[in-house]
């Protein structure tokens, strides 16, 4: 039992738990005595299962790999094969991997311990945005994290609501693309948060964004900010005319 | 315009802008030659090295930043000016696959490590350290991950081609770290380690 006091979370995964087999038991890599290390590794595997802890799969998956190259490795060589062209090791893939893990593994050690800003170099605070939002110039279009993190500021300012009416209101998206169209006429932009205005419900956040989303699909609008987490202002990309209703059909957008 | 003017100039846009800044930006912007530029980037960087500064120079994502000395880390820290920047293992190891290897896919990325990748893929997408850089072309399209100008910053890279070496191995060096680990936790068998520890 003492050979496995191994709490297996302490390992990234299973290739992190058969390197340290193999460092532990002093292996050589390229010659990895497998049974024995798929007896240690099923023993570890045994000893989680009478503590009832949960294995994640990925443990199990190798415990298959490792048990399928034992039994490829008892099987003795056919002549013709080896006639033919020598047979790979049937550990070669394994050992591969474990090596090409170690470097991953060694790197990223180097990379924690080198000076980190934040943790140990320091730059000047950057300045307020307000300030930034001054600026005309500098842009920079919107990427779907900012998008979507800006959706759920909005979400977490409407409680969900806990009423069990059905309504049977009609949000339509339609609706929705062509009132921001009218929001849009005769200005350069607007901030993405005034299309959410005080008042509006869950639902009408949903339908009100997957209207913006229709809009940006259909290159009629743009969104950009000034800087990462700046607001976000919604720029017509085409002048709207002041007459035109966009002839879209709720069909066509697949709501229904 | 003289070099000797052009230092502090060069010094007052480094220390203005909010974040690193590019040689070609300040050279556009000053309207002066972009060896102009270098040549008071270089006489900054010598001039902060030779006297007894806080900050020095650094060359960080392809542009310039000021930045504190590490040997004063521990006295900034107690201005509570960090972040408390912790990376798990698994982040630290997915980051560096991501960084060596990319464009790299999410499958990629598993099969190296071992494990599912899904959810530390998402915060490091969420801390702006990996980006998605499009999609495979390949059956199911799978999505591909690069890293970001912040992981730069963060890491204080110049660009991603100084990172450092990859070590080659035929043979593995001592687990040092593991075994570190495993004899600082209370482990299946109770007892002496416990004790090393507390008196420690």
């Amino acid at each position: 039992m003492s050979g496995y006091d191994i709490h297996l979370e302490n390992f990234e995964g299973p290739l992190d738990l058969l390197l340290h087999l193999i460092k532990k038991n002093e292996m050589d890599i390229s010659d990895i005595p497998i049974a024995a290390i798929t007896a240690q590794y099923l023993g570890i595997l045994d000893a989680m299962k009478t503590l009832n802890l949960d294995i994640a799969g990925e443990f199990l998956l190798m415990a298959a790999t490792l048990l399928h190259i034992k039994s490829k490795m008892l099987l003795p060589r056919s002549y013709e094969d080896e006639a033919e062209e020598e047979e790979e090791d049937p550990r070669a893939e394994l050992v591969r991997r474990l090596l090409e893990y170690q470097k991953y593994k060694d790197v990223s050690e180097t990379l924690e311990a080198g000076p980190m800003l934040g943790r140990d170099l320091f730059a000047r605070a950057a300045p307020e945005p307000e300030v930034l939002e001054e600026a005309e110039t500098g842009f920079v279009a919107v990427g779907l994290f900012d998008l979507l993190a800006a959706l759920r500021d909005v979400l977490e300012e409407k409680p969900e609501e806990l009423v069990h009416e059905v309504n049977l209101e009609q949000l339509s998206v339609t609706d929705r693309i062509n009132a921001i169209l009218t929001e849009l006429q005769g200005k350069e932009s607007v901030a993405f948060l005034d299309l959410f205005s005080d008042g509006i419900r869950r639902s009408e956040v949903i339908v009100t964004f997957l209207a913006l989303l229709e809009l940006v699909k259909m290159r009629m609008v743009r969104f950009m900010q000034n800087t990462h987490h700046g607001t976000i202002w919604l720029f017509p990309s085409v002048p709207i005319d002041e007459t035109e209703e966009l002839e879209v059909g709720e069909d066509s957008l697949g709501y229904t | 315009m003289d070099i000797h003017d052009l230092i502090p100039l060069a010094e007052a846009l480094i220390f203005a802008a909010d974040g690193p800044i590019k040689a070609e930006r300040m050279a556009e912007a000053l309207d002066v030659p972009l060896a102009d530029i270098r040549e008071a980037i270089e006489a900054l960087e010598v001039d902060y090295a030779e006297r007894p500064r806080g900050f020095f120079l650094q060359d960080v994502a392809g542009g310039y930043q000021l930045r504190t000395r590490p040997e004063y880390a521990d006295y900034l820290r107690k201005l509570g000016r960090s972040r408390p920047f912790r990376f798990s293992r698994p982040a630290l190891e997915s980051l560096a696959i991501i960084a060596y290897r990319q464009p790299v896919t999410r499958s990629e990325i598993e099969y190296l490590r071992g494990v599912d990748s899904g959810s530390v893929l998402k915060t490091l997408l969420e801390k702006r350290l990996v980006r998605i850089l499009g999609k495979k072309d390949v059956p199911g399209k799978p999505m591909i991950y690069g890293t970001t100008r912040e992981f730069l910053e963060l890491f204080g890279l110049p660009d991603l081609s100084s990172l450092p070496t990859l070590s080659e191995f035929s043979e593995l060096a001592p687990d040092t770290e593991t075994e570190a680990l495993m004899e600082s936790l209370p482990l299946l068998v109770e007892g002496e380690e416990n004790g090393r520890q507390e008196t420690e």
